[in-house]
């Protein structure tokens, strides 16, 4: 038993020496900082001195107008991106699924390559086929996916693109793993294919579903790069475009650390709460 | 039915097709020619162009992207599986604690460590180095918590104890018997987590100055930002992103069989 103890600390210590460097200390240091703040004293000969001033970042975070249409804007991305992203993924998984289809590893492997692009380059292709003069799209589209109205459903549609074919595998797996007799129940039963999907498969899956719904939520509330990327094409994305773009900008542009770190534990308790709303509301269901 | 499918695959993969034929196009060719079809064959001089640019510094890129990424996720899910297979298999002091503290670092989104592990680099004396971007990317909670649940699904107790009973020591049961049942699930959080090194901007992007010690989406991204005022930029970053999409893609391609299998572990428990 003792070696056992022995073993089981040993082979958990890098991870927990990494996760207590990376993850735990910077953590509580951002809590830290976001209570202090820089004040030139005097007549500022000495440099900033760091003063410490409460929930006073959180309170100057909290009535600032640019943050405000920061949530604003990822609260939209996110109402539209989840659900469309998430259907459209359930849709393709149950047609998969269905006995009729041939070829799934074909299909499978198509849906899923642009996971495997990384985000800056989805971004940058979609940016270029977003162009007008260059990409196909502008002409297609009846909007300009690149203007101050166009561009959330612009991101919305890289994302989709990105992330959509990841979760079609993780939902057709779970598929697969729904018992056939069941499946053959249903039928005997006299129900057609649309109504097996609905009434059995989709429930039968429903705790992977939520799984993808809480990090489809985490990953929107961080939305970061997409944007970050169109900001060279495109001046409908400003600085403070979503949340992490807020800190970026707070943290490395005016080096107002403080606020920076009020928003970004904001952001963390945010992200926390949502996702333990999700999972709570997903247990409670499916008892 | 199959349409729907059709149209979905074509939604996926033409702007795929699209990366290809624009990186064999000259600038002119590029905004002239239709977005899908081939122009004047100009790859070559594309690519010469790329290497060239910045005095090679592309060569770089691919360097630091291979061992941020490569080197990350070799040891990054062996550090995983090891914990995971920790936590699932053996009781130590603090265990219960230390699931609980990954599961918390799931959901810490890494924009808010951002800001703190800059600063802590900065006091360290170590921001704008291999290490400052290497050691936070090495950390995958996520992955932790994945090689916990195949460390339950794929590994018997039985076996285990068949193994004490042959005299195995802890570690040499790990790594002789756990580890080549747990393979499915190691390879599936490695190839994760690659994806996750190589998709990484906002930490190259706040740690790093020096363009030597970029990654290719760093370094592309950075070009990019240059192509509105200097158009000739363009191939260069399309040509680029080519390179930096095929790896990926061929390693999904050639370990299709590996990461699904290990997907279904992961998606259903």
């Amino acid at each position: 038993m003792r070696r056992r103890r022995a073993a089981g600390f040993t082979l958990a210590l890098p991870f927990t020496v990494l996760l207590v460097l990376t993850v735990l200390v910077p953590v509580l240091y951002t809590v830290y900082l976001s209570l202090f703040t820089d004040r030139l004293s005097g007549l500022g000969f000495d440099g900033p001195r760091q003063v410490f001033i409460g929930l006073g970042n959180y309170l100057s975070v909290l009535v600032d107008r640019a943050f405000g249409q920061s949530v604003l804007t990822v609260a939209l991305y996110a109402l539209v991106q989840v659900p469309v992203m998430l259907i459209l993924a359930m849709v393709l998984a149950l047609l998969l699924d269905s006995a009729v289809v041939r070829l799934r590893q074909v299909w499978t492997l198509a849906l899923f390559l642009p996971y495997a692009v990384p985000v800056v380059i989805g971004g940058l292709i979609w940016a270029y086929l977003y162009s007008p003069g260059i990409g196909p799209l502008a002409s297609l589209l009846h909007f300009d996916p690149m203007s101050g109205r166009g561009i959330l459903p612009a991101v919305v549609n890289i994302a989709t693109w990105q992330w959509v074919g990841y979760n079609v595998v993780i939902f057709y797996t779970a598929l697969r793993a729904v018992p056939k007799e069941i499946l053959e129940a249903a039928r005997a039963d006299g129900a057609g294919p649309v109504r097996t999907a609905l009434t059995i498969k989709v429930p039968m899956v429903r705790p992977t579903v939520f799984v993808a719904l809480v990090f489809t939520v985490i990953g929107s509330l961080q939305l970061f790069t997409e944007p970050l990327v169109l900001r060279s094409f495109t001046g409908a994305v400003t600085s403070t475009w979503t949340p992490s773009l807020y800190v970026y900008e707070s943290a490395f542009i005016t080096n107002d650390y403080g606020r920076a770190a009020a928003a970004s534990v904001l952001l963390a308790v945010v992200s926390a709460v949502l996702s333990a709303l999700v999972m709570r509301l997903s247990t409670r269901r499916y008892r | 039915m199959h349409l729907v499918l059709l149209l979905s695959a074509l939604y996926s993969v033409l702007p795929l097709v699209w990366l290809v034929t624009s990186a064999t196009k000259s600038l002119g060719d590029f905004s002239t020619t239709s977005a899908f079809a081939f122009g004047h064959w100009n790859l070559g001089a594309n690519l010469s162009g790329l290497f060239d640019q910045d005095g090679g510094v592309f060569l770089w890129w691919i360097r630091n992207s291979l061992l941020y990424a490569g080197l990350g996720a070799v040891l990054g899910s062996l550090i995983c599986t090891a914990a995971g297979y920790a936590i699932a298999k053996l009781t130590f002091p603090g265990r219960r604690l230390l699931f609980a503290l990954t599961l918390a670092g799931v959901l810490v989104p890494t924009t808010a460590l951002a800001l703190p592990l800059y600063l802590l680099a900065a006091q360290l004396h170590v921001v704008d180095t291999f290490w400052a971007v290497f050691l936070p990317l090495l950390t995958n909670p996520f992955g932790v918590y994945l090689a916990r649940v195949y460390a339950d699904a794929a590994v018997p107790g039985e076996v285990l104890e068949a193994s004490r009973m042959d005299g195995a020591g802890e570690l040499r049961t790990f790594f002789t018997v756990a580890l080549p049942m747990m393979r499915p699930g190691l390879v599936t959080v490695l190839l994760f987590q690659f994806v996750g090194i190589w998709n990484n901007v906002f930490l190259p992007l706040v740690m790093l100055t020096d363009p030597k010690l970029f990654p290719m989406s760093l370094g592309l991204y950075q070009w990019s930002t240059r192509v509105t005022q200097f158009p000739q930029y363009t191939p260069l970053v399309i040509t680029g992103s080519l390179l930096a999409v095929l790896p990926l893609v061929v390693a999904f391609v050639v370990l299709q069989r590996q990461w699904r299998s290990g997907l279904a572990t992961g998606a259903v428990k």
